[in-house]
Formats: structure tokens, C-alpha cells, sequence
């Protein structure tokens, strides 16, 4: 095999007549050779910052761990963590609770319900737009209304509706991808027995959808956990456990014991914000390998994989049948 | 429709948020006018003395905010971090497809989620502690040698302690990375197999395929994800807050310590709230709105780009996020 003529020797300049070499010549192989070792720094660069960041939180937390960080409350000159631990536990809830049924409302009405228009495009584009807004933004306006102006207080109600504010989008979107993936036969098996519309939509395609809205919500899970900015303003800071009203109660929480500490006068209080680093770091490692493996376990159960269709990857259906109609029709233009 | 009011929150949200920052923002963009954006002196001013009233707005004597140098201090670290991100990511991203058995791909793969998921915090602490203090100490005095010509004279001057215009953009570029790669990898991937079979047949080599073919596929795509990138940088907090130096003026090298609209909200909130007419927390607010309008605007641009790639990763990195 031989390479024609017009092959150029530098690409780029694709009109430009390259100096036609018969075989790949030196040039040209070292030209192939450097651009792949080029690649495979620029992966070594990405993969350095992973290693380091994580070896680098692991080594500073474990040289002054004691177990007791998680059993005990801070006190300001020292303690543990345990009120933060439970605080962003108490927060995680509740953005699971209340992110994942608006997001799950809102990626339901936006593929299911709502027929595709302008206003499915506004309601859309404003969730989108939405997911770009800086936190720390959301953090001050959470601050000036919630805290502020409602009279609420540093509680944990404003951060819930504020961190919730931030991943609805996420939520909402993968919902929505989740529900676009569901096979039409579903709906048509469904609709054969003589069900309602509503009744396919609760009892057949929301069901074979719990995977990826699962993933959806754990996502916004592992984003609520990592977020300072918009919590620092509306939930405040407390040494002590969450309590359970919902208003004028400050909360803990484990990224304010990071970013406020570490340059803390006391070594005792320093070490708690290496702690919470790892414990914020393996939270956050283990939300998303538990993402992976939900994905991971749909697809091993999914009843398609018997029947020899692709869940992952569907194919578009050929233009102008009938099915791609109803298909395009039913879905919303995903 | 519970499902209708539930579509309705974010735009909602949205709305709110921007009509609570212009109620708040008002008497300070009365009291600043045009000087906010071009001033470069944020001064609050004698909260100890007789507030004055200048236009009707009551404000203590002296108080002066021009966001300038945050401004200048937010694009360029984000602009810093996209000339690093770019060709890092891509370079990776090419690699993982091209390159790459299934099953390294994966662990690649997870390796970029758990980058995109490491709170911001962490990537402060990690530049504050360990990142920065390396960089001023092995890697920037290396730097200064460079030839003291154009594009390279700008790393002339004092490389000070890590903290600073240089540390900030390249932390910034290793929480930007993620974008990036992964958005390439998944358009890549979409590159139909027969167009790499036509520059086999050609006998072009991989990177000449890659260079003439598949690049016409995944540019736009490609595009949009940098803008979505500098998106983000552009609005992240709290990473900056820790290694920017947080001081409230320009940087006055590369390696100098500045600060960003993000990290001054977050680091003046707390004694804004001592300013007796609440002008400074005002002015945080005007802040906060001209962060909220340059993010929008790179935002809006980046999907319009990127619109046609969406799908793929665990985390919404890449996926039209």
C-alpha cells in the first residue's frame, strides 16, 4: 500500500500539494510520534491532579487522624467533626428530598407532559441558563431574601432551598434524558392492556426510568456536598448538633470546616480541616462509583438486554415511519 | 399540575434571583454610576463617621467602589485557565479514544468524573498548601529565565509565595479540565468509523487523520465546551477565594496575588455587614450582578455552540452542563 500523491505531509493546509512521499517517511512518522506523546502528557496532566490532590488531603489527614474527629463536636480550639458530619448528612437529605421531586417534576412535565413549544423552550432554557449561574451568586441573593429578608436566620431551610436551587437543573435534565430513553413499546405495551396515559406513565415508563434519574439525583448529591459559597451565607456555622427547626438554627457542615480552618492559630483545628477534606473527598468518590454502578447494574438487568435491544445507545429510527413520528411526538425533541 | 409548578422552579429561581440582586444593586449602582465598572478603588469608606447623603443615597464619607480590578482579576485567571485546560484536555481526549483499550478508557473515564467532583474547597486547600508553595518554589523561578522577549516576558518579575494571578488560573484549569475532555471524548467518539477508514485508505497517519478529519467533526462541539469551561471559571468562588492572595487590586505580574468578583463577595460579605448604611453590602450586590451578566452571556454563547453534543458522562460534565 502506497500513499498517493496528494497526501499532505504537514495536515493542515488541506488544499496545499504536499511533498508526495511514496512511504511514510521519517518526518512524517516522527511528526505521528510526537503528536502522540504530546496526547499522552496532556493525560498525564490530567490524571497528576487527581493523584495529587487525593495522596496529597489522604497523607496531611491521616499524620494527625484519631477516630474520635467523627464521634466528637467541635469546640472552636479543637474537637471533631461530628456535628459537621451530621450536618451534611441532615443537608443531603433534604436536598435529596427536595431537589430530587422538583427535578423529577420538572424532567417529568418537560418529556412527558408538557407538548413541545415555546414554552417547554423557555421553561428549558431557564434550567439550563440556571445550572451556569455562578453559586456563590445564588449564595447572596439565598442570603439577602432568605436570611434577610424573610427574617429566617443562618437555618437550614434557606441553604436546603438554595443548594436544591442549584442541582434542580441536574436532576430535571437527566429525568428528562432517562425518560426519552424509555423504548416506545413500553408505552405501547402499556396502552395495549388499555391503560391511561397517566397510568403508563406511572406504573410502566417511570419505573424503567429509576436509573438514570437514580443517577441523576446522586450526582446533584455529590454537588451538594462539595458546595461552600452558596452555604456559607444562609446556613451558617455551629459548633453544635443540627437541631430540628427548620428556621433561625445555624448548621454545620463539613466544606465550611475545610475552607475556614486551615489556616486556623490552633494545630488542633488546622487537622479538622485536613480531615474534613478527606472525608469530604471519599464522599464524593463514593457517590459517583455509586452513580457507575447503578448504571453499571440497570444495564446488566435490563429486561432489553434479553430481547437484544441496546438501552444505552437507541437507534434512530428510519425518517417518515410511522414509529419515528410518534416517537419524535411523544418525546419532545430530545 | 404539581408536575407544571415543579417546571416552573427553575426559571423561577432565576428570575427571583436576578430581580433580588437589581432591588439590591439599585442604590448602589445610583451612588457608583459608570465609575464601577472602570474605578479601581474599593474603598468602604469611615463607617465611624456621620454617614452623607450624595444623590440620595446614604453612604459613609469616603466610600468608593470600583470593581475593576475584580473584573480584570476574573477573566484574566479564567482566560489563564482556558489556555492551559485546552490543549491539555484535548490531548487527553484524543489519546483515550484513539489510543486507549476499553477498559483504561474507563478508568480514564472515572479518573475525569472524580476530577469534575472534588469539591472546590479541596482544590483551594490542595493550591493554598501543597500546589502553590511548589510552584513558587521549584517551577516559577525556572520561569523567569525564559528570554525576556514578547510573548514570554510576561513571566519577568517577582514570583512571590504561590498565592497569587498564575496559581489561581492553573488551579483553575486543572477544575476546568474535566469540561473539556470529556465533551472531546464524547464527540469523538461520534465520529463515524468510515470517514478514519477513507484517511487510513489515504494512507494518512493517525495524528494527519486526526489533524484534516476529524477535527471538521468536533469543532463546534469542541468550542462550546471551552466556553462552558471558562463558564465556569469565571464563576468559581471559593478555590479562588484560597490561592488568589485575595487583595483589592490587580495583579501587578503574572505571579501576583489579586482577586475576582466571585472571591470578593464570598471574602467581604461578613464586614460588608458592618457599613452602617449597607452601601458595601450593596455594592457586593452590583457584584454579584455583573458576575451573574458576564457568566450568562459566556454561558448562552457556549450552548448555542454546543447544543448538538449532549450525552454520556455520570457527572454532567460534558453534557450540555
Amino acid at each position: 500500500m502506497r500513499a498517493p500523491a496528494a497526501v499532505p505531509a504537514v495536515a493542515g493546509g488541506s488544499g496545499a500539494p504536499g511533498r508526495a512521499p511514496l512511504v511514510i517517511g521519517r518526518r512524517r512518522r516522527a511528526a505521528d510520534r510526537l503528536w502522540w506523546s504530546l496526547c499522552a502528557v496532556a493525560l498525564a496532566l490530567v490524571v497528576a491532579p487527581v493523584v495529587w490532590v487525593i495522596t496529597g488531603v489522604v497523607q496531611r489527614a491521616v499524620s494527625g487522624w484519631s477516630w474520635s474527629v467523627l464521634t466528637t463536636i467541635s469546640t472552636g480550639v479543637g474537637g471533631g467533626l461530628a456535628n459537621a458530619i451530621v450536618g451534611t448528612f441532615v443537608l443531603l437529605v433534604g436536598v435529596g428530598l427536595l431537589a430530587g421531586l422538583v427535578g423529577l417534576g420538572c424532567g417529568v412535565y418537560l418529556a412527558e407532559i408538557a407538548r413541545p413549544s415555546w414554552r417547554t423552550t423557555v421553561l428549558r432554557s431557564a434550567s439550563e441558563v440556571l445550572s451556569g449561574v455562578p453559586s456563590i451568586v445564588l449564595g447572596y441573593v439565598g442570603y439577602e431574601a432568605l436570611v434577610v429578608g424573610l427574617h429566617w436566620g443562618f437555618s437550614l431551610l434557606a441553604g436546603l432551598i438554595v443548594l436544591s436551587v442549584l442541582v434542580v437543573p441536574y436532576v430535571a435534565k437527566s429525568t428528562e434524558i432517562a425518560l426519552g430513553q424509555v423504548p416506545l413499546g413500553y408505552r405501547e405495551g402499556g396502552e395495549a392492556l388499555g391503560m391511561t396515559r397517566s397510568h403508563v406513565l406511572r406504573t410502566v415508563v417511570l419505573r424503567s426510568a429509576v436509573p438514570g434519574i437514580a443517577t441523576g439525583v446522586i450526582i446533584a448529591l455529590a454537588i451538594s456536598v462539595g458546595e461552600t459559597a452558596p452555604l456559607l451565607y444562609t446556613a451558617g456555622w455551629t459548633n453544635s448538633y443540627p437541631t430540628a427547626h427548620l428556621l433561625h438554627a445555624p448548621i454545620g457542615y463539613l466544606t465550611y470546616a475545610t475552607y475556614t480552618f486551615y489556616d486556623d492559630p490552633y494545630p488542633a483545628v488546622r487537622a479538622l480541616s485536613y480531615d474534613a477534606a478527606l472525608l469530604l473527598v471519599l464522599l464524593v468518590v463514593g457517590l459517583i462509583a455509586s452513580s457507575r454502578l447503578v448504571v453499571h447494574l440497570s444495564q446488566r438487568y435490563s429486561p432489553e438486554r434479553s430481547l437484544g435491544a441496546g438501552r444505552r445507545s437507541p437507534r434512530p429510527l428510519p425518517a417518515g415511519t410511522a414509529e419515528a413520528g410518534v416517537a419524535a411526538e411523544g418525546t419532545g425533541s430530545l | 399540575m404539581v408536575t407544571a409548578v415543579a417546571a416552573a422552579v427553575p426559571l423561577g429561581a432565576l428570575l427571583a434571583a436576578v430581580a433580588v440582586l437589581l432591588v439590591e444593586a439599585l442604590p448602589a449602582i445610583r451612588y457608583d454610576g459608570w465609575h464601577f465598572l472602570t474605578g479601581s478603588a474599593w474603598r468602604p469608606g469611615n463607617y465611624y463617621g456621620n454617614p452623607v447623603r450624595t444623590g440620595g443615597v446614604l453612604h459613609p464619607v469616603g466610600a468608593s467602589y470600583g470593581a475593576l480590578p475584580l473584573i480584570l482579576g476574573t477573566l484574566e485567571s479564567s482566560v489563564i485557565a482556558v489556555i492551559v485546560a485546552f490543549p491539555v484536555a484535548v490531548g487527553a481526549a484524543v489519546l483515550v479514544v484513539e489510543k486507549l483499550p476499553r477498559r483504561i478508557a474507563g478508568a480514564a473515564g472515572f479518573c475525569l468524573e472524580v476530577l469534575a467532583g472534588i469539591p472546590s474547597v479541596v482544590f483551594g486547600l490542595w493550591g493554598v498548601l501543597s500546589f502553590g508553595p511548589w510552584l513558587a518554589r521549584d517551577v516559577y523561578p525556572a520561569l523567569t529565565h525564559l528570554p525576556n522577549v514578547p510573548p514570554l516576558d510576561v513571566f519577568h518579575g517577582p514570583v512571590g509565595a504561590g498565592e497569587g494571578l498564575l496559581t489561581s488560573g492553573l488551579v483553575l484549569a486543572a477544575m476546568i479540565v474535566p469540561i473539556i475532555a470529556a465533551t472531546t471524548r464524547d464527540l469523538l467518539r461520534q465520529v463515524p468509523e468510515t470517514t478514519k477508514e477513507g484517511a487510513d485508505a489515504l494512507g494518512m497517519t493517525h495524528a494527519e487523520a486526526f489533524r484534516t478529519v476529524q477535527v471538521r467533526w468536533v469543532r463546534t462541539g469542541v468550542l462550546g465546551a471551552l466556553v462552558l469551561g471558562l463558564g465556569r471559571a469565571l464563576g468559581e468562588t471559593i478555590a479562588l477565594a484560597l490561592v488568589s492572595g485575595t487583595v483589592l487590586s490587580s495583579a501587578t505580574s503574572i505571579y501576583g496575588t489579586m482577586t475576582t468578583v466571585a472571591a470578593t463577595i464570598v471574602s467581604l460579605l461578613d464586614s460588608a455587614q458592618t457599613d452602617p448604611t449597607g452601601l458595601a453590602v450593596r455594592a457586593l450586590a452590583e457584584a454579584a450582578l455583573v458576575l451573574l451578566v458576564i457568566t450568562l452571556g459566556v454561558n448562552v454563547g457556549a450552548r448555542v455552540l454546543v447544543r448538538r453534543s449532549a450525552r454520556g458522562a455520570a457527572l454532567p460534565i460534558g453534557a450540555g452542563f
